[in-house]
């Protein structure tokens, strides 16, 4: 009770790893199985693995063909290598139920069966997995950045929000490819920034603020989650106040009973 | 100790006892004085002073030596609590403990009550024509009254049919915070973008609107207003017309099978305004529409207000117009 | 007998007074002043020192900062803000906290301060309600108190909405539109404090700087000398006890044992306030950014003192009275300006109406425990409860996000509890009471025993089980050979906690704080499992029943339970 924010992200992190044990166990179990191999397997063969994969693994919902299945889940058919790389290195595929947000989880296939994966999706057409470079990037400039377009949802620090209807996800974890992937996505409730809105450089600016501002930058102490007034109060009424009435309970004797 | 009065009576001398001050039995006694003589107390407070002496002279080190915070906290914070424990531990267990009763006057003078009223009442013992005088009062209260409160009224300017001017005209061209044109092409199906009209203060709260783009199949305007929107673009005011903040928060399904419909939504309080349908309110505590901006494509692809905004922009106020 | 003179220079200093001012008696006589010991009585004097540290870093402040919404390039030492246009105002809140040495350290101490000062007038307030403390003759005291209350939220508001950052900004939009809201005099109110629409010229923050460092803090210390001279005219109330009576006063003497162990609490308070202030951030308004009405952000929200309003403001449906299409009654008035009209007006009217009510119009100096006055008791925890909904349901956004309760559906169930949980918990502490002050009478209870007598006739009549000396009570220990020692020894806890609940107030106040807690939270519980089913896609009534029957085992479990403990 006394230490609130802190008990949430242990909270969350139970959920998490309840959450990642469930995924492991429901895996597709074929992919697990397969030994990786060290060397870099031709084009070809890894759109034929990713296919494999995505048989077993997301076809119930997106289709054998990845056309998708309407009203269950949309066609993967040109939203290209970005928008797979996005989902399944974020760990929001493959989903338990197709009727409820997707969010971060730990990812259920290998680095390398995601970029198998992503070739394959990729092979129907669509961006590519974006290149990002924070060189060159401006801290300031994507602190205003993130001010006009993202910290409406996501909150000033990136430390979350909601929107009715859905999450709007912390940027804790995520990685400067996956914020340019997701902006130019818009998942699930999130609006879309497509180039000649927000530009790559723009978005890597924006990247690197969110890096920068999720730091350990707190002058001022303990940042108790940059998350405002609200952890405040409990810091207020559940450290300082239990502190006053200790002291004043060893001041203050009770008249004799 | 002889030095200490007597625990029972410690009121000064002469002051009388009120008369129902009941003797105290032996069993009913709240009084004791308790010398704590404590070598070990006097040696808590002595340690506990000399730390604190200790980490004020550590507060001057670190503030001289570095810049850190949570050290200046942990000084200052810590010799004023040593400084407090002492003083605490003094007060508890090196100074007499004394439970000391005293005698509780009664607040109420009847005597004198009567002789003030009396003497109140003295000021008009040669009036003859009081209500004359209470009815003229009366008519110097009201008309002073009024003139303090009419000075008020120059205090600020007086709400007119508008609480706040609406830069936005017919033709007016939409540009960003940086005063660069609005590109229709600029917004994808799903985007958002803020804009100002060109040449208006961006602070004015009548210049920010939000310009949405959604599917144009979705667009389902009211009659009255069709033809605001182009190719699925469509502008509102930025401002929540519950509170004031700015809507700053956009929903757009990826896949609309799974989720709720396009909305704008203030961060505040969560009011939810339907893009589809005019800025119509589907959630939260806004009462009015967001008031919407007509708008159309320039020849040069940019975008520009095809007229004024539908509304007042910003929280209601008595007498607003609703829609 | 008399005190007998010091000699050396303590007695050279008092006849030096003496000769000059010739208020010696009256230093003495102060000196004896009897200050009754209770715990609970410390709050008022918490929220006195609070001011005073609120006062010397709000001067340290003062020097650095500049109340200007002049537009300034910043360049400072925070690095992702350099180059941004922003104001004079936050710009050197800004350097305050980057820049000035030990500026941080003092703004965060300043700000706690502010928090714990609110927090230590509620809790001083709770504790007059409930004691009865407000009684004949303490009226005025209790009205200068509830106003130093009001006073002070304004001043809390004031103060963080001066550094115009995002934050403070947003929660200005919020207070412009509430004054906006009042029916047909909010429109100039709010243009003539704003100096024009909002945000308002710089003239609007000189007016804001202006009432938050001079004019309002003189108000409080007014508000304090008033509250401190009514208090001090009458003497303090004093808890019943041996030898404690309506015209008596007993306890610590001024000098010298309370002296210290004043000191001692100011010292510890401030002392805490700036551990706090150094080793925990609060308010990190770089994190913001400048404020522009065109900017929002997601989980902006008040101070804890103003998080009831909030709450309200978000959970109210949105009604708006029009009369031929024009608002009569703008929404933000229902829970931002008639909410705390309720709110307080209740709390103002209280002294009356229990007057009223009760009848009593005696003077009383010895306190009731909130036990002795059931109808108190009860009102009391209602109108906390009435408080106490909307501000959780104000930060239920930020605890959602944690545990994934759909926001929508949690609002409405909210808006129901907001009125039926403050019936409910008021009549659980007028049960509770009466089941307190039943159990004073016959602290046996419980325990079988019968009481034999004679009546006149020389026959043998038997009865409850009834006390010579109500103070005395039962010891509570486990029967050998019971249950399990698991059970025996939480069984023997609970049974601790409520004898102690019965003697001591501070066990009795986190008992009822942990009750309204646990339903509150049970509640909670309910509507989010009844959302999370209906989430998963089942309809709301079958999710409705699974959750009706779980309640009904659960209870039938507890009164199992409740029946074999006792």
């Amino acid at each position: 009770m006394r230490l609130g924010p802190r008990r949430f992200a242990a909270l969350t992190a139970a959920g998490w790893a309840l959450g990642a044990l469930a995924l492991l166990l429901v895996a597709p179990g074929t992919g697990l199985g397969q030994g990786e191999t060290a060397s870099v397997p031709s084009a070809a063969a890894q759109i034929a693995r990713g296919r494999t994969l995505f048989v077993t693994g997301c076809s119930s919902c997106h289709g054998y063909a990845a056309r998708g299945i309407h009203g269950v889940a949309p066609s993967l058919r040109g939203v290209g290598a970005l928008a797979a790389d996005f989902y399944l290195s974020t760990g929001r595929m493959p989903l338990d139920s197709p009727a409820v947000e997707p969010t971060r989880k730990r990812p259920a296939y290998t680095p390398q069966q995601i970029a198998a994966l992503d070739a394959y999706i990729g092979s129907f057409g669509g961006p590519p997995i974006p290149h990002v470079s924070l060189r060159g990037s401006s801290l300031a400039r994507g602190g205003s950045l993130f001010m006009d377009s993202c910290s409406g949802c996501h909150q000033a620090a990136g430390a979350g929000g909601i929107v009715p209807g859905a999450f709007a996800p912390a940027l804790s974890q995520a990685t400067p490819r996956q914020i340019v992937e997701a902006a130019r996505i818009g998942p699930y409730l999130m609006p879309r920034f497509g180039p000649r809105l927000l530009t790559d450089a723009q978005l890597a600016s924006i990247s690197r603020y969110v890096e920068y501002v999720r730091g350990s930058h707190n002058p001022g102490g303990w940042g108790i989650g940059h998350l405002g007034p609200v952890p405040e109060g409990m810091i207020a009424w559940f450290v300082a106040v239990p502190f006053v009435l200790l002291v004043a309970r060893l001041i203050g004797e009770r008249a004799e009973a | 100790m002889s030095d200490l009065p007597p625990p029972r009576h410690p009121s000064v001398e002469g002051e009388p006892v009120p008369p129902d001050a009941r003797p105290y039995s032996e069993a009913d006694d709240p009084t004791q004085v308790v010398i704590p003589t404590s070598p070990r107390n006097e040696a808590i407070v002595a340690g506990l002073l000399a730390l604190a002496g200790l980490l004020g002279v550590a507060f001057v080190v670190v503030y001289v030596l570095v810049d850190s915070t949570p050290l200046f906290g942990l000084t200052l914070g810590g010799a004023l609590l040593a400084l407090g424990a002492a003083a605490i531990v003094a007060g508890k267990g090196v100074v007499p403990q004394e439970t000391v009763l005293e005698p509780r006057a009664s607040v109420a003078h009847p005597e004198d009550e009567a002789a003030t009223t009396a003497l109140i009442r003295s000021a008009g013992s040669g009036v003859s024509r009081g209500r004359l005088l209470k009815l003229t009062a009366a008519i110097a209260s009201a008309g002073m009254g009024a003139a303090s409160l009419a000075t008020l009224a120059s205090f600020g300017p007086w709400i007119g049919s508008r609480s706040v001017p609406s830069p936005w005209r017919r033709g007016a061209r939409l540009v960003d915070e940086y005063g660069r044109p609005v590109r229709a092409d600029a917004l994808e199906v799903g985007s958002f973008v803020t804009a100002f009209p060109k040449g208006a203060d961006i602070d004015l709260l009548g210049s920010p609107v939000i310009v949405v783009r959604i599917d144009p199949s979705e667009v389902d305007l009211p009659p009255a207003r069709r033809g605001w929107a182009v190719d699925g673009i469509l502008a509102y005011s930025k401002i929540c017309t519950h509170a004031g903040c700015a809507v700053a928060m956009m929903r757009y399904p990826l896949f609309p099978a799974h989720s709720a419909e396009p909305a704008l939504v203030c961060p505040c309080h969560y009011s939810t305004f339907e893009v589809a349908t005019g800025g119509t309110v589907i959630f939260g505590p806004a009462g009015r529409p967001l008031p919407q901006l007509p708008i159309r494509i320039a020849a040069d692809g940019t975008l520009e207000a095809a007229g004024p905004l539908s509304g007042d922009v910003g929280p209601a106020w008595f007498g607003v117009n609703r829609a | 007998m008399s005190i007998a003179p010091d000699k050396g220079r303590i007695g050279a200093a008092v006849e030096a007074a003496d000769v000059r001012t010739g208020r010696v008696p009256l230093a003495r006589k102060l000196m004896r002043y009897v200050f009754p010991e209770h715990w609970s009585f410390l709050w008022g004097e918490v929220a006195l020192y609070c001011f005073v540290v609120l006062v010397v870093t709000g001067i340290y402040l003062a020097v650095f900062f500049d109340p200007s919404y002049q537009q300034v390039v910043y360049h400072g030492g925070y690095a992702p803000m350099r180059g941004e246009r922003m104001s004079a105002a936050y710009a050197s809140a800004l350097d305050l906290s980057w820049k000035v040495k030990a500026g941080l350290l003092m703004r965060q101490t300043h700000h706690w301060a502010a928090d714990l000062f609110i927090a230590s007038i509620t809790i001083h307030l709770m504790r007059v309600f409930f004691t009865g403390a407000f009684r004949k003759p303490r009226e005025l005291t209790y009205w200068t108190g509830l106003t130093l209350l009001v006073v002070a939220v304004l001043e809390g508001y004031m103060g963080y909405s001066l550094v115009d950052d995002l934050l403070s900004g947003m929660g200005l939009a919020i207070g412009w539109g509430v004054a906006m809201s009042i029916p047909f005099i909010g429109g100039p109110i709010a243009t003539w404090i704003w100096d024009g629409p909002f945000p308002g010229t710089t003239a609007f923050e000189s007016r804001l700087y202006i009432a938050h460092v001079l004019i309002v803090p003189l108000v409080i210390a007014g508000l304090i000398g008033l509250h401190l001279l009514l208090v001090s005219l009458l003497h303090h109330t004093q808890f019943r006890g041996r030898g404690r009576r309506e015209a008596n006063v007993v306890g610590a003497p001024l000098w010298p044992a309370q002296t210290f162990r004043s000191i001692g609490l100011f010292l510890a308070v401030a002392g805490g306030l700036f551990l706090l202030g150094g080793l925990v951030q609060i308010n990190p308004i770089w994190l913001w950014g400048p404020y522009h009405p065109f900017l929002g952000a997601n989980g902006a929200q008040p101070d804890w003192y103003l998080g009831w309003l909030i709450g309200a403001l978000r959970m109210m449906p949105n009604w708006e009275p029009t009369i031929a299409g024009k608002t009569i009654v703008p929404n933000p008035f229902w829970g931002g300006v008639l909410f705390p009209l309720i709110v307080f007006g209740l709390l103002y009217a209280w002294p009356l109406l229990e007057r009223r009510l009760s009848g009593d119009r005696a003077a009383h100096h010895l306190l009731e425990r909130p036990r002795d006055n059931p109808r108190r008791t009860a009102f009391g925890v209602a109108l906390f409860t009435f408080t106490a909904v909307p501000f959780f349901a104000g930060s239920m956004d930020r605890v959602y996000i944690q545990f994934g309760v759909p926001y929508e559906g949690a609002v409405r169930v909210m808006r129901v509890l907001w009125l039926v949980l403050p019936v409910v918990t008021g009549f659980l502490a007028m049960r509770m009471c009466r089941r307190l002050a039943a159990a004073e009478l016959r602290p046996l209870r419980g325990v079988t025993a019968r009481m034999v007598g004679r009546d006149a006739a020389g026959g043998l009549v038997a009865g409850p089980a009834l006390l010579a000396n109500p103070s005395w009570r039962p010891r509570m220990e486990p029967p050998a050979g019971g249950p399990p020692a698991a059970a025996a020894g939480l069984r023997a806890a609970v049974a601790q906690l409520l004898v102690r609940a019965r003697r001591s107030v501070l066990a009795a106040a986190i008992l009822a704080a942990a009750a309204v807690v646990v339903l509150a939270a049970l509640a909670g519980l309910v509507v989010a499992v009844v959302l999370a089913i209906a989430a998963a896609g089942a309809p709301t009534w079958l999710a409705a029943l699974i959750v009706a029957v779980v309640l009904v085992v659960a209870c039938a479990a507890v009164a199992a339970a409740a029946r074999w403990s006792a």
